[in-house]
């Protein structure tokens, strides 16, 4: 391999930074007699970059010359921009070679669009194919399907990819088509139909016999675009959950947008990304999934938008102080989980604890768990704060947003995404 | 006060358990061979390790507890920080003297401290698991120094051996000196007499294979292009990747 990749390699990583997606989880396979590697199940990283973002697969584009015009995307047609296209085999390589070292978990391909999306496609299924079959690479392999891909070629890279993406981008197909006017939402729905049945079909098949191919075993994912457009997070929450509602889909990401084209008048001028939001919308998510809360707790007609200022699971508790305090010692599970500032390993911990002894704040406090938000919605059977039934929900915001206050520097950019 | 001394090797942790219970007196300290006794000492034992002693302590824990919370015990020895041998006593010590299991009981201080350190041990595993960055070496030998808190990386060989079943490697532990190899069948531990082929945690170039030096290139170039500026957060970085980890980091180098 000759040191001219160093050029390439770098030309398309720089173009597929943006996809947010980078996640290895989903999939645990051994490895295989005379192949490479194997899946973990949980995600690994294996780098951070000065962002902080996770590096866990090889993110990369196949090419990034593209015959589309994307307003918010920086690998647009009419951005004067270095390109650059990866043969299959130079990629195969790197992959492999990255791989053995342990910098990866494997591939995230992505690509722009060549010809036609069939065309594009084509070639990004020969890399993941070849990896599987010809090195019979075993690590994991993510892949985004182009937009208008038809069922075949979609169909063939779920054989050889753990998971498959497309991205919504733009929250509402009208102003998808606005800042997009050669994609619209059914060039995106499609593809994840397909995705959908391929997962659905090959479960069915392997319940019969356990030799039938699996087909993209950890799921799909998509990634929405935040902030370049008005959508409010009511739309977007509400998309979603319509989505989480789906049987194959695993992971909605969301990406504060960067102004990467701010010569583009349809497009807001930002000074910065709005990750603050972005990180709402994380926890909003988490909430979804793994909180048993449904989304119109979360926003509704009257909060359309998430709190900025708080975290949305105390909000909704601070709009719901009806519901507290919970009782520590008594409370089923799933209340204990609403608590602000209990997370999903503390609730589970007091769950077990409390059929020992009846739990006193200090055994929380022990058990690591952080009381600052929690003092104000339970009780154990001491516990003498004040709390959001006795004083008000006013009461209680202001103090919790207060000391946030008097710390006085903090900085959006290094909210980290736990709440709890 | 009662005083164990005991070679600080896990069966010799496991054979104190079975004398204390032998003689029905249970140390308030546990302190190696050769270490001075405090001053005042009521009772002091030397514990001679007794491997067919230690295996009936061991499974008699194992017929009481999870497979889990044994390897937590594994994994809390493992940490090799001071006082651990005397936790772990205690902890079986309440295990064997309680009918209930007291392993989900973390109101318990040694329950819960238990649980601890044996969940800091599996956090380095897996910062092992992600961070190990080996070299190819002339000899085809993928090659990777580390230098852990505690003494993980026997616990990483698992992942290793299945993940990177196709290729011999080597992985050292410069802290403690001894590593693991594996020769695309079996994995044996070993202890290199010459520490001096990797200066700087970097292979020295002669030893190196052909492209390695290519390869740690474009790894170092696709890191440097995978930040988005808008974003940086240095802050951040540093909380998932702790700057004692830096040193062995092929794109940190
Ligand atoms: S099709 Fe994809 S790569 Fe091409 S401009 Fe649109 S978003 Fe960018």
């Amino acid at each position: 391999m000759k040191a001219e990749i160093l050029d390439k390699l770098k030309t398309l990583a720089e173009s597929a930074k943006y996809d947010v997606s980078c996640a290895s989880s989903g999939t645990t396979r051994k490895s295989i007699p005379g192949g490479i590697g194997n899946t973990a199940g949980w995600g690994i990283c294996h780098s951070f970059t000065e962002d902080g973002r996770c590096v866990s697969l090889l993110k990369i584009m196949l090419t990034n010359y593209c015959i589309y015009d994307c307003a918010y995307c920086i690998n647009r047609r009419s951005n004067d921009l270095k390109r650059a296209t990866f043969a299959v085999e130079e990629l195969v390589e790197l992959t492999i070679e990255f791989y053995r070292r342990n910098y990866i978990e494997g591939l995230f391909l992505s690509s722009g669009v060549i010809n036609t999306p069939d065309y594009t496609m084509e070639r990004m299924v020969r890399v993941i194919k070849e990896l599987r079959t010809i090195h019979r690479f075993n690590g994991y392999i993510h892949m985004k399907s182009i937009p208008g891909a038809s069922q075949q070629l979609v169909h063939e890279a779920g054989l050889y990819a753990d998971r498959l993406s497309v991205n919504i981008e733009i929250p509402t197909e009208q102003n998808l088509k606005m800042l997009a006017p050669e994609k619209d939402h059914e060039s995106v729905y499609k593809p994840m139909l397909y995705i959908q049945q391929g997962v659905l079909e090959s479960a069915e098949e392997r319940a019969k016999h356990r030799s039938a191919p699996r087909f993209a075993p950890a799921g799909q994912s998509t990634q929405m675009i935040i902030g370049a457009t008005d959508e409010t997070d009511k739309q977007i929450l509400f998309t979603s959950a319509a989505l989480y509602n789906r049987p194959s889909m695993k992971r909605v990401y969301y990406s504060g947008y960067i102004p990467v084209n701010s010569y583009d008048s349809r497009l807001p001028s930002l000074k910065q990304a709005p990750l603050v939001r972005e990180n709402r919308l994380y926890q909003a998510d988490w909430l979804l999934r793994f909180y048993e809360f449904k989304v119109d707790e979360i926003v509704d007609d009257k909060n359309p938008d998430l709190d900025l200022e708080i975290d949305p699971k105390l909000a909704w508790a601070l709009r719901n102080p009806h519901h507290f305090p919970v009782d520590i010692n008594k409370a089923e599970y799933s209340m204990i989980l609403r608590v602000p500032g209990i997370g999903v390993k503390s609730a589970k911990l007091i769950v077990m604890s409390r059929r020992y002894n009846k739990l006193k704040s200090a055994d929380l406090k022990k058990m690591g768990i952080v009381l600052k938000k929690a003092q104000y919605f339970i009780t154990c059977n001491e516990l003498a704060v004040q709390n959001v039934s006795d004083s008000s929900p006013e009461y209680v915001r202001r103090v919790l947003t207060e000391k946030k206050l008097l710390k006085g520097k903090e900085n959006p950019n290094q909210l980290s995404l736990s709440f709890d | 006060m009662t005083i164990f001394h005991y070679d600080k090797t896990f069966e010799g942790l496991l054979t104190a358990v079975f004398d204390a219970y032998n003689r029905k007196t249970f140390p308030d300290r546990l302190l190696a061979i050769d270490e001075p006794n405090p001053l005042f000492v009521a009772e002091m034992f030397i514990v001679v390790t007794d491997e067919d002693k230690s295996k009936r302590v061991w499974k008699g824990l194992e017929k009481k507890l999870a497979h889990n919370t044994c390897n937590m015990i594994t994994y809390a020895w493992l940490s090799e920080l001071q006082g651990s041998d005397e936790l772990i006593f205690r902890y079986i010590q309440k295990t064997f003297d309680n009918k209930q299991s007291i392993e989900t009981n973390f109101a318990d201080d040694d329950v819960l401290q238990l649980k601890k350190l044996a969940q800091k041990v599996n956090h380095e595993r897996h910062r092992l698991i992600e961070l190990v960055r080996f070299q190819k070496a002339a000899d085809d030998i993928f090659f990777a120094p580390v230098s852990p808190d505690h003494n993980s990386l026997p616990l990483t060989l698992d992942h290793f051996t299945d993940r990177f079943a196709d290729q011999k490697w080597v992985i050292y532990d410069t802290r403690r000196n001894y590593g693991f190899y594996y020769d695309l069948k079996t994995v044996t531990e070993m202890t290199l007499d010459n520490t001096d082929l990797f200066p700087k945690g970097k292979l020295d170039e002669n030893l190196m294979a052909e492209d390695e030096k290519l390869y740690q290139e474009l790894w170092k170039g696709y890191f440097k292009a995978m930040t988005i500026k808008e974003r940086i957060n240095l802050k951040l970085q540093r909380q998932h990747l702790p700057k004692r980890y830096w040193k062995y980091l092929t794109e940190k180098q």
